[in-house]
Formats: structure tokens, sequence, C-alpha cells
């Protein structure tokens, strides 16, 4: 297995880069450990975490019974005692058990306690889903855990982010919610050596200038808002890419100087319609720009208002490909526009 | 009590008309155990104060408060130390106060203010102690139990022979995440002590109405662990049994249960008796059990053998009591967090 800390530029994967951030972590940091479900298996997260208990010790690196509640609870202890513990949650959908670690608990003790008690967790959320896998087994809940005050939620949809905002999430001194996608695993890339950057000064960036309509994006939905930037680039239509990255705090600046130029929004969310992130980019926007910048009604690209199904017949329907985001764009887009 | 098997495996340990005579002391163990004596004074009566603040609708926070009760936190107390780490629940003002967290801190916490435990940030339900080993209370039912196990990784991680500690009630043990807990804590091999304060009742509910059997013990026996169940209100007996059982821990021989049987004095929240909420909750077993409460029996124990005079008794509990009085003054004065906390501490790093 390449273990590349420390070397120099090199061409990697989103799932090796991961592991890669926790090579670097494992090995530079005594208080940084992993628990969670399936972690001195193969089979459970891609080949995020191979072989790091042959490397690190299963002391650092423990696969559990299987007790998302507890086992997450652990994490939030062994965080309040000074370690700096990522809990991994092999599928989301699972995670939903330990909701009361992570909302009631990891997202409140600091303030509650008047500022005395830290809690450095990391709570890796993997979406897992496509396949036939269906409603238990599908879903991103991004949009629901940005809403509690108190837990940092991350969205890494770059190789390089994969990598770095892990190792920002785990050094960072609150908890911090990583949520990576099985369907970006195969994006490559190559990466520079690692620069540890604090998680504060992290947030929406720009991936593609342009000038038209402004796609906003989180996880694997900016690849598909760079996807269908390039198809709208073979229509000479010049689409910005922004990648939100970090959902909570929630800094829309970049967001909203990129509308006051295209005066064109198209927010492309991986989760439900109703109440969900999208609504938060848009109504960001929209309280905040001079309604006489915007050229066109701010469209979002969501899933149904459904559970995933299980059918492929039905899946084909279910989630939003590049085509229909090019389609949203085009629609927020004067009608006839030649080269 | 309802149509299947319920069965008393507690036997006299949850008969309030059992268990009600002196402790027997040795005279040697004097000085020591009327330190033990003042700690629960100092708990009684800074729970009555709250009660009273309460009442004066100065303390608006549910205040829950484990009056009868003082002999569990106590006896758990006098075997851990500053670097071990307990946390507590929403009826923990006993665990702050026994671990030596100090009266004003704790009545400034329950009327929000600045000097409090939580620097007024969280009330009677979730309090902090670092320097006493108090590492957080909530009132989430069975929320800290997961969090101990993980202060218990944290203290195997370590490498030295400090324990994690959760206390929480019977109500708290139909709540899965215990029985997650007690697992993970087994297999992993951990120092955890779960300490199970039982008085028997839920928020309102009688045990009889909620499990099959009103012995706790048993949920251990079933993840292999060690367990002792004791009298509750005889704090030499938790006493014994947390030194057995954190010492154990220490030596690296895994997590147990102490299970303590007891009885509030008072209703699941706020100052008054409760017999209208309660379910079984009957004032013959309310009064039954303050012929059984811990401070007297200590009393009659040390008077017995000659360690203390009813006078030196009532000399001591006044003291306790002005200085009581002097926290609440002290508190009462105190300022209000700063609005700025309200923005300023949802991260412990920049927004």
């Amino acid at each position: 297995m390449n273990d590349p800390t420390g070397t120099g530029p090199h061409e990697t994967g989103y799932g090796e880069a991961i592991r890669e951030g926790f090579v670097h972590l494992l090995s530079r940091h005594r208080e940084v450990f992993t628990i969670g479900q399936g972690l001195w298996s193969p089979w459970y997260v891609g080949n995020s975490m191979t072989d790091l208990d042959k490397l690190f010790g299963k002391d650092r690196v423990i696969d559990t019974p299987v007790s998302e509640l507890a086992c997450t609870g652990a994490a939030v202890g062994a965080a309040l005692c000074g370690y700096r513990p990522v809990v991994i949650h092999p599928r989301m959908d699972f995670m939903v058990l330990a909701a009361d670690q992570i909302i009631n608990q990891a997202a409140k003790w600091h303030h509650m306690l008047g500022g005395q008690a830290r809690v450095p967790v990391t709570i890796r959320a993997i979406i897992n889903r496509g396949g036939e896998q269906g409603a238990q087994h599908s879903q991103a809940l991004h949009s629901w855990f940005a809403h509690i005050p108190g837990l940092r939620v991350v969205m890494p949809a770059s190789v390089a982010d994969a990598r770095d905002l892990l190792i920002a999430s785990v050094l960072c001194d609150d908890p911090v919610m990583y949520i990576d996608d099985r369907w970006l695993y195969d994006q490559r890339a190559v990466l520079p050596p690692v620069v540890e950057r604090p998680l504060a000064a992290e947030g929406p960036k720009v991936v593609r200038s342009g000038s038209d309509i402004t796609l906003v994006g989180a996880g694997y939905s900016t690849w598909l808002c760079s996807q269908a930037a390039d198809i709208l680039a073979a229509e000479d239509i010049d689409a910005v890419v922004i990648d939100v990255r970090v959902l909570n705090p929630f800094e829309p600046a970049a967001i909203l100087a990129s509308v006051g130029r295209t005066g064109r929004l198209c927010v492309v969310d991986g989760g439900w319609r109703n109440a969900g992130w999208a609504a938060e980019v848009i109504a960001s926007v929209a309280e905040a720009i001079d309604p006489r910048a915007l050229k066109a009604s701010p469209r979002r690209v969501t899933l149904a208002d459904a559970p995933a199904p299980t059918s492929k017949a039905l899946e084909a329907g279910y989630y939003p490909d590049a085509r229909q985001v090019a389609d949203a764009a085009r629609a927020a887009l004067p009608p006839r526009r030649t080269a | 009590m309802n149509g299947r098997a319920w069965q008393s495996e507690l036997g006299g340990l949850a008969d309030p008309a059992q268990f009600t005579e002196p402790l027997r002391v040795g005279k040697a163990d004097g000085a020591r155990l009327s330190d033990l004596l003042r700690t629960m004074l100092v708990i009684r009566h800074t729970e009555d104060q709250i009660g009273r603040l309460v009442v004066e609708g100065l303390a608006r926070t549910p205040c829950h408060l484990g009056i009868g009760q003082e002999a569990v936190a106590v006896g758990v107390a006098t075997r851990l130390r500053a670097t071990d780490r307990a946390f507590g629940n929403h009826r923990s003002h006993s665990h702050f106060l026994a671990l030596g967290g100090s009266p004003e801190s704790l009545i400034a916490e329950v009327l929000g203010k600045a000097s409090g435990a939580s620097r007024g940030m969280g009330g009677s339900m979730h309090l902090f102690g670092r320097d006493v080993g108090f590492h957080g209370s909530v009132p989430i039912v069975g929320a800290t139990i997961p969090i101990a196990v993980g202060a218990g990784l944290a203290a195997k991680l370590d490498g030295g022979d400090s324990v994690a500690v959760a206390f929480f009630g019977d109500g708290a043990t139909e709540e899965g995440v215990f029985h997650e807990s007690m697992n993970l804590a087994v297999v992993s091999d951990l120092p955890v002590l779960f300490v199970c304060e039982n008085n028997l009742f839920s928020s309102h509910l009688d045990i009889e109405f909620r499990q099959p059997s009103d012995r706790i013990g048993r949920y251990a026996d079933a993840h292999r662990m060690r367990t002792l169940t004791v009298d509750g209100n005889d704090v030499l007996a938790v006493e014994a049994a947390a030194a057995t059982l954190v010492e154990a821990a220490r030596r690296g021989e895994g997590p147990a249960l102490l299970e303590a049987v007891t009885y509030r004095f008072r209703g699941h929240v706020g100052p008054n008796e409760d017999l209208d909420v309660g379910v079984h909750r009957r004032m013959a077993d309310v009064q039954a059990w303050k012929q059984r409460c811990p401070i007297r029996r200590l009393r009659d124990g040390l008077v017995a053998a000659g360690v203390l005079s009813g006078e030196d008794f009532a000399a001591m509990e006044r003291e306790v009591v002005t200085d009581i009085g002097q926290a609440v003054g002290l508190a009462r004065s105190a300022p209000y967090p700063d609005v700025s906390a309200l923005h300023d501490l949802v991260y412990a790093g920049p927004r």
C-alpha cells in the first residue's frame, strides 16, 4: 500500500486520499484514534482505510460491536478527555441511531457548560447509495445536521479536500461531521504535500469561473455541477461552479459575490427539497442581494421528496444527473442564446 | 401490578421498614466519618435551599433534588480522585458536591449566574467541575453512560490507573444505550464504574410497572460484568462496594456495576413530595423511607460510638446551614453572564 505521507506531489484517488489523511493524522498526532464498525475489514469503507489497523494497531483503529449510539458516545467521551477521535459510520442511514450523541451531546457541551468542555470529535458519515440499495441504504442527511449550531459540517467534493478537510476536521477543537460520498471514490487528481490548515479558514470556493450563471454544489453535487458546466460550455454558456465545502457554519459571501456578477443561481443538492440545504443557499442569497441584480429566479435541483427506491428503473428517475442540472441552468438563462 | 409475574429480587433492600438502624461504626474512623456526615449535610441543605429558591421563583431551571439519596454520591466519591472522570445526569447536585464542587458555584449555576459551575450557561441539569473530577451532567436519560465509557477508553489509552464513573438512575437502565455501553465496556475491558441509583421510580412510575424485576444488577450478570447491590442509604456499604469495584478497575480488571438502592424524599422535579404525580408513590412509603434517612443513620451510629454528641451534630448542622446561607447570598448577588456568551460559546474555535 502506498503511504505517501511526507512525499511530494502524486496522483491519487478520492478514497485513497481519505486514507492519506488518516495516515497523516495517525502518524503525526498521538491523540487521534478511529472507532467504528468495519475498521478491520476491507468491506465497509471502500479503500479509504485499508490496513490502517495493521499500520497503527488495533488500539487506535478500533472495530466495534454493532452499537452506533454507544460508539459515538464513547468517541464524544474520549474527546472530552483530550483525544481527537474519528467515529466512522459506513452508512449515514445507520448513524441516525447515534443522533442523541451528535445533536444533544457533541454539539451542545461547549456552549452548555460555559465553554469549559471541548469536544474535538470527528463524525465521519459516508453517503453510500445507488445499486438498488433502497431507502435505508441511501440517505444524504447533510441538511439535517447543518441545522445544528455547534456542529460543523463539511462535505469534500475534490480529491484534495477528501484528504485535507479530513485533517482540518480532526484537528479542529469542535465536533465536525465529515461527509464523504462513495460516488466520488473514483475521482483522481494530483495532490500536493499536506499542509495543515485550520477548518475555520475553509469555506465555499469557486472551482470554475464563468460569467453567465452560478452553479452551487456540495460533495457529489459539486461534481454534477462541473459536469453540467462542461455541457453548457459546449453551448457557449459560461457557468461558475462554487463548491460549498463547509455547510455549517455557512458563509455565503463567495456565492453572493458570484451571483451579484452573474445574476443567476442554480443550487444542486444531493438531498431532498423541502427544508433542505439548497433552500438555505437560495435564502441566504435572496435576503442579502439587491433584487435588481437578479436576472432570473433562483433554481434548485434536488432529489424528489420521496424515499430512495430499490428498483433500478425507479433509481434512474430518482437521482438527478448532469443533463438535468444543465437543463435547470438553461431554464434560468435567456431562451435563445447563440454563440 | 400488571398481569405478568413481577418479582422483587431486592427484598429487604427495597423495604423501607428494614435497614433503619444506626450504622455500626468504629471509633477509630470517627473523624473521617464525621467528614462524610458533614458532606451529606452540605448536600441536604444546599438542595433544601435550592428548593426554596424554586418556591421563591428565583430559580426557574428544572431542579431535580436528590434529598434522601446523599449517601450514594458521598460513598462513591470517597474512592475517587480528582484525576478520575465522573459524569452525572439530571439529578446530579449530590455528585457535584460530593466530589468537592462548591455549594456557591452550584447555587449560582441554578440561578443562571456567571459565577456558576457552568458559568451560568447550564443551570441545574448541566453541571461541570473538572477540577474535582466532575466532567459533566446532562438530562437526556442515559446520555452520559456511553460518554463515561469513552472516558474509560481515554483512561486506558492514557495508560494510567484512572477510572471513569457514570451516575444514572433506574429509569436509564430502560434505555438501549445502557446495554450498548456495558457491552462495549466489557469487550474493550475498560475501567468504568456504572453507578445506578435505584430509587425505584422513573420520573413518576414505580419500577414495578416498568421492569419484571427491581434488581438492576441482573443486567450486569447478562453482560458478564462484576456487580454489587447495596443499601444506598448506608454510606459505609456504598463506600465498601465502591472500594472493591473501583480498585479492581484501577488494577485493569474491567468495568463493574454498582447498584445502590435508595429513595427520593421529594418528587421527580421541584421541591414538593409529589404524591399526586407519582404512580404508586404513597405517603406511607415516603414517611417510612425518611426513617431510613442516610444522614440520620450515620449520625446515630457516630453518637452511639461516642464519636459525636447530639450537641456536636447540632453545631455541625448549624455551621453548614450558615455556610450555605452565605453561599446563597453570594450567588444571588452575582452577575448574569454577558449576552455575548450566547453566540461566542457555540464553537470553541472561530466561526
